[in-house]
């Protein structure tokens, strides 16, 4: 009998150092398994974020450029400029894509850079210690929001796929969850399809994974994956809010 | 060599970097440099490159920093208030080891300051600009032909040693326009980068992820790097110190200190002093990092020189450099402008006069 | 020996193309030659110079105090650097938009209405190159064939326009055989 489960030959045999609960495992592996299924390992590049993912580059076995905060994209932009043969990918999260990044995503969305963004989203920054993060939700109690986000004051939380989706370039944009298997395995094939449309030279290609944080929601991961499902989830409506395949106009999809 | 052309700075320095091998170039418009990206908006597609004109100066500093990171040759041109938005990336750029080459134009200021010509960025081009230990290799021209000269040697200098070169040119040089020739034997062919890029392993038949990056939370580890850069900054001074003296076979009395646009009139009044029997010596670095700093030592300790003084487009950065190799030998003095203006040679010749006893 | 012309005026008569075609003569003619524009907001209709230095030998400072030769397109430039002049140099007036003189007895001076030349030949955007052809023939400093060649180089890619810029420049030729010389003709500073 053969073997049934087996680790991706693009993931690195190191272990993780994301807390528990903490859905960067469950996307990486994706992101890897997808990598081997199409067969692109010798020609892709991951660039990473500043973030938890840093040391994304410990987990793949594949090259890696290390991104200072939010500028994931312009080297992205770089990289697969001067060498289209390359496949290109950023790791990014909330803190780092949202808010001191959002000039440039926008940016190389707009482009319609033919690169691949995987956007990792829970609402936080987790790094620097569970700071209010551009996506941090309405009255959420953070580090730096210790009475609650408040809204007046600082403004709702940016839909970031929504808004990208409202640029008038071609691009594949989606949003899918990783916290229940259900929703796996349409998070790979979003991310599968977004690679698609890269070695097509079709379009940018944006998936955003609405994501947990335990550690600083401060919260159990079963919690974490409750409150993300009735919290999160009906707020960032899941679904694939642009593909090239239809004509974008002044109406785009929801 | 070709025949000689008629052209302005910016265009040539363009011109320069494509005949020098490199067809990618990223930038943001800002005067007194935009002419570069006007240039090489129409030259680069022709010749079969990446001309990509980014929506700031940071983005551009990482597209430069992810371009050079996959083992291209890439360069930017900017002017003053652009590279200040480019050194947070010029940082990580040099941790990361990655060769570059960044033209600076520069222009007043400080903030926005003004769009003529200037040598306020002297401290941040040699002294770091972006965070933590680093230098850049500067070099700065003192005529079109040589900033030709400095762009087509920058990228191979660049490869020696993994690190950012700038060109540190001042508007004028920019703007002028002057006779050049682009010597064909300064093109070169871009460095092997399999052992450190991320040009792909299927390309480099490797089963080695590259890594470029510039985090090592291990403080022995970054201690390691940045040993690692201290070492390449050591290099440099043993093997890229550039310089040019004029009249210094003379029995000088004053020793100037000059580089740019500024060295130019320098010359001019040490030339006119000299018809008057007033002997001036002129010390000209080509390179600001690393600096000449045993010529200037050796240069101020002649008997008949009786002081030193560095003549630039700023309120006093160079100076500090000149003070600390003539190491109170004798007495350094400065004199500048820095709004725009360039002293004309008279006003270097009354300065330079006024220094010692008539 | 080293020799610096002024070119100056209103942004958009020219002012720039001028200096280059003279620049480019020089270098054709095998001089060292730096070529200087005044540069920023006044490119938007405001004065525009430009400086041509001239050499037979590497030149030094391009920063010039005291030009030899001044062309003056406007009114606010003649009066701004005319008092600058070296003795004995050329001032050209285009007298259509200039009523006084440089009020110096040292220099030769030329009054040419350089604007109203170049709508008799047929486009005002000409104005520049009449004054160019004036300077050139009256201050002997370069060849008069050599700059024919380098305004036919100007225009390669906008033929339509050669044809009157080459009647604009024989124009400002002729222009200056009727202005008697004041100075002795042997003092105006030459190159060589």
């Amino acid at each position: 009998m053969g073997k049934i489960f087996k680790k991706p030959e693009a993931l690195s045999d190191s272990p993780t150092h994301y807390c528990p609960g903490c859905t960067h495992g469950v996307i990486h592996r994706l992101i890897a398994e997808v990598i081997d299924e199409l067969g692109i390992r010798g020609r892709t590049v991951g660039v990473s974020p500043v973030g938890c993912a840093v040391l994304a580059y410990n987990y793949f076995t594949f090259d890696f450029q290390e991104a200072a905060h939010g500028r994931a994209p312009a080297m992205a932009t770089g990289i697969k400029r001067v060498r289209p043969d390359l496949i290109v990918f950023t790791y990014q999260g909330d803190g780092d894509l949202a808010s001191i990044g959002m000039g440039e995503i926008i940016h190389a969305a707009n482009r319609g850079e033919k690169f691949t963004t995987i956007f990792v989203n829970n609402a936080v920054y987790g790094m620097t210690g569970g700071q209010m993060a551009p996506t941090t939700m309405p009255n959420q109690h953070t580090s730096t929001s210790p009475f609650g986000r408040n809204v007046d004051d600082i403004g709702m939380p940016i839909k970031m796929a929504e808004l990208l989706a409202a640029l008038q370039t071609p691009g594949y944009i989606v949003r899918q969850t990783v916290i229940k298997p259900k929703y796996i395995v349409k998070a790979k094939k979003a991310i599968k399809q977004a690679f698609v449309y890269q070695l097509e030279k079709r379009c940018f290609s944006f998936v955003e994974i609405v994501s947990t944080c335990p550690t600083n929601w401060g919260m159990t991961p079963g919690e974490a994956v409750k409150w993300t499902e009735d919290v999160l989830l009906s707020y960032y409506q899941l679904g694939e809010y642009k593909n090239p395949e239809k004509v974008s106009g002044d109406k785009h999809a929801n | 060599m070709g025949k000689k052309i008629l052209m302005k700075g910016n265009e040539a320095i363009g011109e320069a970097a494509v005949r020098a091998g490199c067809l990618n170039y990223f930038a943001y418009p800002i005067t007194p440099q935009s002419e570069v990206a006007e240039y090489l908006s129409r030259r680069i597609p022709e010749a079969g490159g990446v001309f990509l004109q980014a929506e700031s100066e940071v983005a551009v500093s990482y597209m430069i920093f992810g371009a050079a990171g996959a083992g291209a040759r890439v360069f930017t041109t900017s002017s003053s208030p652009g590279i200040s938005l480019m050194s947070e990336g010029l940082s990580y750029i040099t941790a990361a080891q990655c060769p570059a080459v960044f033209v600076n134009i520069m222009r007043g200021g400080p903030g926005l300051g003004g769009i003529l010509p200037s040598q306020g960025d002297y401290f941040q081009a040699t002294k770091g600009g972006g965070h933590g230990d680093y230098r850049l290799l500067v070099m700065a021209p003192a005529s079109v032909q040589e900033a030709v000269e400095m762009v087509m040697i920058a990228f191979p200098l660049a490869e020696k040693y993994r690190n950012p070169v700038m060109i540190l040119g001042d508007g004028l040089i920019g703007q002028m326009m002057e006779p050049v020739e682009f010597p064909d034997h300064l093109r070169t062919d871009p460095t092997d980068k399999n052992d450190w890029a991320t040009t792909g392993m299927e390309f480099r038949k490797s089963d080695k992820p590259n890594i470029v990056k510039s985090l090592f939370l291990d403080p022995n580890a970054l201690n390691e790097n940045n040993l690692i850069l201290k070492a390449k900054y050591d290099r440099m001074k043993a093997e890229d110190i550039h310089y040019e003296s004029y009249n210094m076979e003379a029995d000088y009395k004053v020793l100037i200190v000059s580089y740019g646009t500024m060295s130019r009139v320098c010359r001019t009044a040490v030339d006119n002093l000299k018809v008057n029997g007033f002997e001036v010596g002129l010390l000209r670095p080509k390179t600001l990092f690393p600096f000449p700093e045993k010529k200037i030592r050796d240069a101020a300790a002649k008997d008949s020189c009786q002081v030193v003084i560095s003549i630039e487009l700023s309120m006093g950065q160079m100076v500090e450099d000149v003070e600390r190799c003539v190491q109170g030998r004798r007495p350094v003095k400065w004199y500048g402008e820095c709004g725009g203006n360039i002293p004309t040679p008279e006003t270097v010749m009354d300065v330079v006069t006024s220094l010692v006893g008539k | 020996m080293q020799t610096e012309i002024m070119f100056a005026g209103f942004g958009g008569q020219g002012i720039l193309m001028s200096g280059k075609i003279l620049a480019h003569v020089a270098m054709e003619q095998g001089y060292e030659v730096v070529w200087i524009p005044s540069y920023g907001p006044e490119m938007r209709g405001g004065t525009a110079y430009c400086m041509v230095v001239i050499s037979n030998k590497p030149i030094g400072s391009p920063i010039i105090k005291n030009p030899s030769h001044l062309v003056a397109m406007n009114q606010p430039s003649l009066e701004k650097f005319a008092p600058h002049v070296k003795s004995s140099g050329v001032v050209l007036i285009n007298s259509s938009l200039i009523s006084i003189g440089a009020n110096r007895k040292d220099i030769d001076e030329m009054m040419i209405p350089v604007t109203d030349i170049a709508v008799k030949t047929g486009n005002v955007r000409s104005a520049n190159i009449v004054a160019l052809g004036a300077f050139v023939a009256r201050s002997r400093l370069l060849d008069f064939n050599m700059l024919r060649r380098c305004v036919q180089e100007e225009f390669k890619n906008k033929r339509a326009f050669l044809p009157i810029n080459q009647a604009a420049l024989e124009a400002g030729k002729k222009a200056v055989t009727e202005i008697p010389y004041v100075l002795n003709k042997q003092k105006i500073s030459a190159l060589t």
